[in-house]
């Protein structure tokens, strides 16, 4: 469960670059619940994920997850609770570590990181297995440097690092745009089946539309700093792009027709 | 010119090079490892040997005073990880800063003099330099190389153990460690720690090899340290990958580099002038990786 209480976030204030990123945002999310997030650029998505990872303190709200307050925590310390992917295939990574070591890293996430060795032999195994689900060859490849691998290949493995240890909260951050439209596909398709494998609590944000009906059990939209709309069950079934666009007319006052990033 | 003076001067070159091979692993483990510019080592190359040398003279045993050079040179690097965590001074300023204050730290500590001398006679002593020739386990090369592969195998272990893996996750990608739970201020402030430690091992085993500690030991220390990382690089960066082996390169890289400094001295450079060659070599070797890739990206453009 995860409960979001009147958040707020202000950048720079009292400056002349002021911006209200989070506007008092509530949001409660059951377990197992698939959220899909779109709205224009500097809406507030990637901002409230953040806000939830502790990149940055609110300013004021609550962020409560299976009823631990990690409000005041730093990021490291809310790392255990959550599994986060990226929209730059760089940052999930580290690129100069082989790839098992970057899956020993993120098992290791919530725990004490003491004498004992980076990586046993039994996880060795454990990896090999686990990365030939991929389908990407990668299992073959173990203690190769993650630099060397392709931008789809490092999300993948982000994917899979962020859920090695089942996360309470799964956070997806448009982990697919920097990708090519194929590879983009197969990383949805794999998000979409390790969620429902591990039947894990997920917000995912998105800039396409249709993505956002067809993966999830419920969407919300956003829009300066707001949630202005929240979707679920048959009613997100039975959406429809042009349904979605109206909506988010009527809903913020505004032409989405403006917003070119909506449309893609 | 002789040949024979710079035959006779190398294996001094040799065990000077072994020694700051040492320092140099340190300057290795921030600077590439951590990804983080540490100048502290400047002052810590001094204080090692201060600590160590005022000790043996106040009648420590050999072994204790090490220990506590080494210790020293770990708060010193725990005071640069603090000026740079917890109060969000830039890295490189968090060195100088705690390299200028070493200065009067170190005076402070050699009795508010230069320079103190420990003579190999009177003490016993790890290294020194009057054994440079001498044939057996007294010589200093061969105690240094005992020394170096000791560290190198120490630190091939601790790089291998959890908390060795997440101080090199700290310095590939922070945003990625701190998604993974890894403290990478903690990370920084132990890298730092460890980094000291060594180089004030360094700086012990320097001052006992000459026989003396100077408060300007350690003076462009950071230079030396880079440029025998840099000569590591590139002569066996396409050969070494294991990370005992990179170690063991830089100390080689250590060792060639002073190899160097004696035939240039050997030519009839001016030994006023080495500090400069020593900058404008790093500073040359510094550039070429950056403009390789400029000249790669203005490839792409045409």
């Amino acid at each position: 469960m995860l409960d979001l209480i009147n958040l707020r976030k202000t950048f720079n204030p009292n400056t002349i670059n002021e911006k209200v990123a989070l506007n008092g945002v509530s949001l409660h999310l059951d377990d197992g619940d698939f959220v899909t997030m779109i709205g224009g650029n500097g809406a507030g998505k990637s901002t409230l994920l953040n806000a939830i990872a502790g990149v940055w303190q609110v300013d004021s709200g609550k962020i409560i997850i299976d009823g631990n307050d990690i409000t005041g925590l730093s990021e490291h310390k809310r790392a255990p609770w959550l599994g986060r992917v990226f929209q730059d295939p760089m940052m999930g990574t580290a690129a100069t570590m082989q790839i098992i070591e970057n899956l020993a890293l993120a098992k290791r996430r919530g725990q004490r990181r003491g004498l004992k060795p980076g990586v046993t032999k039994a996880e060795k195994d454990e990896y090999r297995e686990l990365l030939a689900t991929l389908g990407l060859g990668l299992e073959n490849r173990i203690t190769e440097k993650v630099g060397l691998l392709s931008g789809g290949q490092r999300q993948a493995l982000t994917l899979l690092m962020a859920t090695l240890n089942k996360p309470k909260l799964l956070m997806l951050d448009e982990h697919t745009a920097a990708l090519d439209p194929r590879t983009a596909e197969k990383v949805l398709t794999l998000s979409d089946q390790i969620v429902k494998e591990n039947h894990l609590m997920t917000m995912m944000v998105t800039h396409n539309m249709k993505d956002a009906i067809r993966f999830g059990n419920r969407l919300i939209m956003m829009n300066d700093g707001k949630v202005i709309l929240d979707i679920r069950g048959e009613e997100k079934k039975n959406l429809t792009v042009k349904a979605l666009m109206d909506e988010f007319a009527r809903a913020s006052g505004e032409e989405i027709t403006s917003d070119k990033a909506l449309l893609s | 010119m002789n040949i024979g003076s710079l035959i006779s001067a190398l294996p001094g070159a040799i065990a000077q090079g072994l020694i700051w091979g040492v320092m140099a692993i340190g300057v290795y483990l921030t600077y590439k490892v951590l990804d983080m510019a540490d100048l502290t080592v400047d002052g810590t190359m001094a204080t090692g040997g201060a600590v160590c040398v005022m000790m043996m003279l106040n009648g420590a045993n050999l072994w204790v005073a090490l220990i506590c050079a080494v210790l020293a040179g770990m708060i010193a690097g725990l005071v640069t990880g603090i000026f740079h965590t917890a109060m969000g001074i830039p890295a490189i300023l968090a060195g100088i800063l705690t390299q200028l204050s070493l200065y009067s730290i170190n005076l402070a500590i050699m009795g508010f003099k230069a320079n103190q001398g420990i003579n190999v006679r009177n003490y016993h002593l790890l290294v020194s330099s009057r054994n440079v020739k001498a044939i057996g386990i007294q010589n200093p090369i061969f105690t240094m190389i005992i020394v170096t592969a000791l560290l190198i195998a120490v630190l091939y272990w601790f790089f291998g153990r959890e908390i060795g893996a997440a101080l090199r996750a700290t310095g590939s990608n922070e945003h990625m460690s701190r998604a993974q739970g890894i403290n990478v201020n903690r990370c920084k402030i132990i890298g730092l720690m460890i980094s000291n430690g060594i180089v004030a091992l360094a700086s012990a085993l320097f001052a006992q090899y000459q026989g003396a500690v100077d408060v300007n030991m350690g003076r462009g220390g950071i230079v030396i340290g880079l440029a025998a990382v840099i000569i590591s690089t590139v002569l066996f960066g396409k050969v070494f990958h294991n990370f005992a082996m990179k170690l063991l390169g830089v100390s080689l890289g250590a060792v060639i580099y002073y190899i160097v400094i004696q035939i240039v001295l050997w030519l009839g450079l001016n030994t006023n002038l080495l500090k400069l060659l020593s900058a404008l070599v790093v500073a040359i070797f510094l550039a070429i990786p950056y403009w390789k890739g400029k000249l790669a990206k203005g490839a792409k453009n045409a």
